[in-house]
């Protein structure tokens, strides 16, 4: 009987500590400007640029064209090029102009049409020429296929409008479709990695300042002599960053519907889910490198270096991890940030494809465990 | 052997702490004996570093001993830290106020912490407010208290309830007699009413005098302990007050009598004359010859006269080094080299200084006093051309150092309240880079660092990076800072605030022995009884100019006998006469 009283009597000032605990915790986040701006201000921020500024879309293709032939038939090829949305042509005198322009930058590539071209199409056998700046590899193979389907496209509607028809012999063609992206636009692949960043940014960014804070201002010193426990501090610390994460997850599910029109095509409830199981993986980091350095500026060039740009560089939020050197992967595969990724993508362009879904929340929520664990763990009402 | 009326009892308890750079151990408590009986007021004195803090961290289970046993409230703190916790108060030496909470929510917090029922919080706010004085700044953010204010906030949070046993330290360093009076008047009150047990550490010995038992630690051990009569008869008969032949400044005296180790303990300046307290078994004709004339009556001897015998005794004699100041003889003269004329600041609607005036001239010693949020930081911006003035003039060695070019500012010298030298450059490299700042190098350069190394005791720790120095150092070291490109004027702030009677006792040699060569000082102190080593000192409040005058005119201010009233008590009399009114029409 009095144990079972002394139960709830306990119960009862855990809660009391814990919640007067959260409310100056609330207070604290909501007085400091500050907070308030990388919690909710950088997001806003991040989503228009990484939603309007950046594309990996290649488009607008400056090409300089050099054309020897005046003959109807290269007008006509190249005003295929001129109508496409992918190419910008400008015209060259000669091939000496068009490869200045290319070194002064001012085009990516030239088209030369000799002074043949239409003499060798009539034989059935034209070449054209496409000189293509190799700086930026990616964009330069992109450049290349766009081309190479471009002509492609215009042949085929030459030989249909000579009434020639097809050469003889077995035949290929290759119908492609995109999966996932139908538009094959970068912002459909981006805005939901965005998720990632932005829980990142408040739950380690922040909390990891908000403990050191506390050693460094002596607060802690006075807090550690009352009846609070380690526990509770933590519990304090964690929850309303908590809720500044989650709102940063719903500006972005916003965005991602009302700005970008990006499907959200598996469970709703399992986006809410996974994001919840990183959120904690993100504040177990934070408390873990505020417990550990106790000084403020240390606590925040250790988020950014350890949580935020590996989020941003190496969980394949632009780079493709496949594509990365081994040991490189490794590192990519030991961050949660990762899967998290990995996760997000999926439950907005895929749908719920469970194996992947499951493996990736165990995951986060073996991450989450283990940090929140060890912030715990390090956390002791101790100066020594 | 009543042990059950021990609240705190530590057996052969030791701390170390281990410097990984260095490879070494500091050994911050030695084998320390102690039994605090219940229901006591006990105080811990020593110097910097003596371990104080130590002493009440492992008290307050926040640090663990590295061998020997504690107990507290019959607790074994090392193996149950909580069962303490949940237990007492403590109140650190920076108390951490949350600064973006208001008045209320602080207590709040730490009601809620401390489990204090609601039914009693009402009544308990309601008191603590009213000894505070805080009941009208509730809502009032506690970053925007001043420092007196938040030092009686963190006091009013650590009592939200009553504790079984209340751990202070130093609650009172850094803070204006004023305010430290009300502190303690709150301390007593609890005492009386609830029958407190309190351990404090100060370095106030007149607070430690107040208490019912004594600890002096020094180094990690335990000089001495008993009642403050028990240890106030260590100076017993050999306190002495000395008044000069007329004319005579008392401060040459007391110059004279600190540096004869042999027969004198410890010289103070006091009411005109010099308080000093001589060597047990000292030769009267060795005595005589010192005091050249100057009329000797014996005095009560008081803690810190007690004190100072046993640190002596533990150290021997201190090495001093005045001669290494005396510049080219009497430098003072009637020159004017400060001169402030209806001097005004506003921020806002706030008025931090009111139409102040006074001049100092070379070679004199001046002080700024008054209590927190007097103006006295704000005066002395402005004086040093960190702070626009809002009208009024001033001039410091004939220029407005506002707008004075860069020659004319090499003309003072400035050290600020708080360390603000590199901590990771070493002190020669410090002293390299503020030499540099001012212009000198080469052999010049050279010389002058060479010149400091030895007036501030500063050999041997040349290659140590300034951050690692012990206190007393760093303080040394930016004095050495401030003083490398040999300024006419010298400006110093707080200098002395948390060092301890030792420390000061070197400091104001090393001051006076400048003055005496010409060098202009103005200085603002906390501890009244350094305005005594002042030639002329200013009080200020609220912004006003309330009195100024050498100390012996000022304490005549307060009192027409003048002669016994402590400067504490005169400066408390002045603010408090001209606060008056105030509260009268409020």
């Amino acid at each position: 009987m009095t144990q079972i009283q002394n139960q709830t009597q306990i119960q009862s000032r855990f809660l009391t500590r814990l919640l007067s605990l959260i409310r100056k915790e609330t207070r604290q986040l909501l007085r400091d400007r500050s907070n308030l701006l990388i919690g909710i201000g950088l997001p806003i921020i991040l989503i228009f640029i990484f939603g309007y500024g950046v594309s990996l879309d290649v488009r607008n293709i400056r090409l300089a064209l050099v054309l020897d032939d005046r003959s109807p038939a290269a007008t006509n090829f190249v005003s295929g090029l001129t109508l496409s949305r992918y190419f910008n042509p400008v015209h060259a005198d000669s091939v000496t102009a068009a490869e200045q322009m290319m070194q002064a930058g001012t085009v990516e590539g030239f088209v030369h049409l000799s002074s043949n071209f239409a003499r060798e199409l009539s034989a059935g056998q034209a070449q054209v020429q496409l000189v293509v700046s190799g700086t930026d590899a990616t964009r330069a193979g992109s450049i290349v296929n766009y081309f190479s389907e471009q002509v492609a496209q215009w042949s085929g509607k030459a030989a249909d409008r000579q009434g020639v028809s097809s050469p003889p012999g077995p035949r290929v063609e290759v119908v492609d479709r995109l999966w996932f992206n139908v538009a094959n636009t970068s912002s459909w692949f981006l805005v939901p990695g965005l998720i990632v960043l932005i829980m990142t940014l408040v739950g380690t960014f922040l909390t990891a300042m908000v403990m050191a804070r506390e050693w460094e201002r002596g607060t802690l010193e006075a807090l550690f002599v009352t009846p609070v426990r380690p526990t509770e501090v933590l519990l304090a610390k964690v929850t309303p960053y908590f809720f500044v994460g989650m709102l940063g997850l719903g500006l972005c599910i916003i965005a991602a519907r009302v700005l970008f029109d990006v499907p959200i095509v598996g469970a709703p409830l399992m986006v809410v889910i996974g994001s919840t199981l990183y959120m904690l993986v993100a504040l177990g980091i934070g408390l873990l490198i505020s417990a550990v350095t106790r000084n403020q500026f240390l606590a925040s060039q250790i988020a950014l270096l350890a949580s935020f740009l590996p989020a941003l560089m190496l969980s394949g939020f632009v780079f493709d991890i496949r594509n990365l050197p081994l040991a490189v992967q490794v590192i990519c595969y030991a961050l949660p940030a990762t899967y998290f990724m990995e996760l997000i993508r999926t439950l907005f362009l895929a749908g719920d494809f469970w194996p992947l879904i499951i493996k990736d929340c165990l995951i986060l929520a073996a991450y989450a465990a283990v940090l929140l664990g060890l912030a715990r763990f390090v956390t002791r009402k101790s100066l020594d | 052997m009543n042990q059950a009326a021990a609240c705190v009892s530590a057996t052969a308890l030791c701390k170390a702490f281990e410097d990984k750079k260095a490879r070494t151990q500091v050994d911050a408590l030695k084998s320390i004996e102690l039994n605090i009986p219940t229901g006591s007021l006990t105080a811990l004195v020593g110097p910097d570093g003596a371990g104080k803090t130590t002493l009440l961290r492992l008290m307050a289970g926040l640090m663990k001993a590295s061998s020997g046993s504690l107990q507290v409230l019959g607790f074994d703190v090392s193996a149950d830290p909580q069962s303490v916790q949940d237990r007492i108060s403590y109140m650190p030496q920076r108390f951490g106020l949350y600064e973006d909470l208001s008045v209320q929510e602080n207590l709040d917090l730490y009601a809620d912490l401390h489990g204090v029922p609601q039914a009693e919080r009402q009544e308990r706010y309601q008191r603590l407010l009213h000894m505070t004085d805080l009941a009208r700044f509730t809502d009032r953010l506690a970053g925007k208290l001043s420092g007196g204010m938040k030092q009686k906030l963190g006091l009013a949070c650590t009592l939200v309830r009553s504790p079984e046993l209340l751990l202070l330290d130093e609650p009172t360093v850094g803070v204006d007699p004023l305010s430290r009076r009300e502190l303690w008047e709150i301390i007593q009150q609890l005492i009386d009413d609830e029958q407190l047990s309190v351990i404090v550490s100060t370095s106030y010995l007149d607070e430690a005098s107040r208490c019912d038992r004594v600890y002096v630690l020094h180094g990690g051990e335990m000089l001495a302990q008993g009642t403050p009569d028990q240890l106030r008869c260590e100076a017993d008969d050999c306190a002495f007050l000395a008044v000069p032949a007329e004319g005579k400044p008392p401060r040459e005296l007391q110059a004279r009598l600190l540096d004869a180790q042999e027969q004198i303990v410890d010289a103070v300046p006091q009411g005109g004359g010099v308080r000093f307290v001589t060597q047990r078994d000292v030769d009267r004709s060795a005595l005589e010859a010192l005091l050249d004339g100057a009329h000797c009556q014996p005095l009560e001897s008081d803690l810190e006269d007690g004190f100072m015998v046993l640190l002596r005794r533990r150290l021997g004699p201190v090495e001093a080094n005045p001669e290494a100041f005396e510049g080219d003889g009497d430098g003072r003269n009637d020159e004017v080299v400060i001169e402030v004329r209806d001097l005004v600041r506003k921020f806002g609607d706030f008025t931090a200084v009111a139409s102040t005036s006074f001049d100092v001239r070379r070679g004199e010693i001046f002080g700024l006093l008054g209590p927190n949020g007097a103006g006295k930081t704000t005066t002395f911006r402005m004086l040093c051309g960190l702070l626009p003035s809002s009208s009024g003039s001033l001039q410091v060695a004939g220029v407005n150092l506002r707008t004075a070019s860069a020659s004319a500012r090499k003309r003072i010298g400035y050290v600020s309240q708080k360390f603000s030298l590199y901590a990771n450059l070493t002190v020669l490299e410090n002293l390299r880079f503020f030499g540099g700042a001012y212009g000198l190098r080469g052999r010049a350069l050279k010389q002058r660092i060479g010149a400091m190394l030895d007036q501030f005791d500063l050999r041997g720790q040349e290659k140590t990076p300034s951050g690692q120095l012990p206190g007393g150092f760093k303080q040394r070291l930016a004095m050495a800072a401030g003083l490398i490109h040999e300024p006419e004027i010298l400006f110093l702030d707080e200098p002395t605030s948390g060092a301890d009677p030792l420390a000061r006792r070197a400091f104001w040699r090393r001051i006076t022995a400048l003055a005496e060569g010409g060098t202009t000082i103005v200085i603002t102190t906390h501890f009244m009884e350094e305005a005594e080593y002042c030639d002329r000192i200013l009080i200020q409040d609220a912004g006003k100019r309330l009195a100024i005058g050498t100390p012996q005119q000022v304490r005549e201010l307060v009192d027409e006998q003048g002669g016994n009233l402590s400067m504490e008590d005169t400066f408390i009399g002045i603010v408090e006469r001209n606060r008056q009114p105030e509260k009268g029409a409020a």
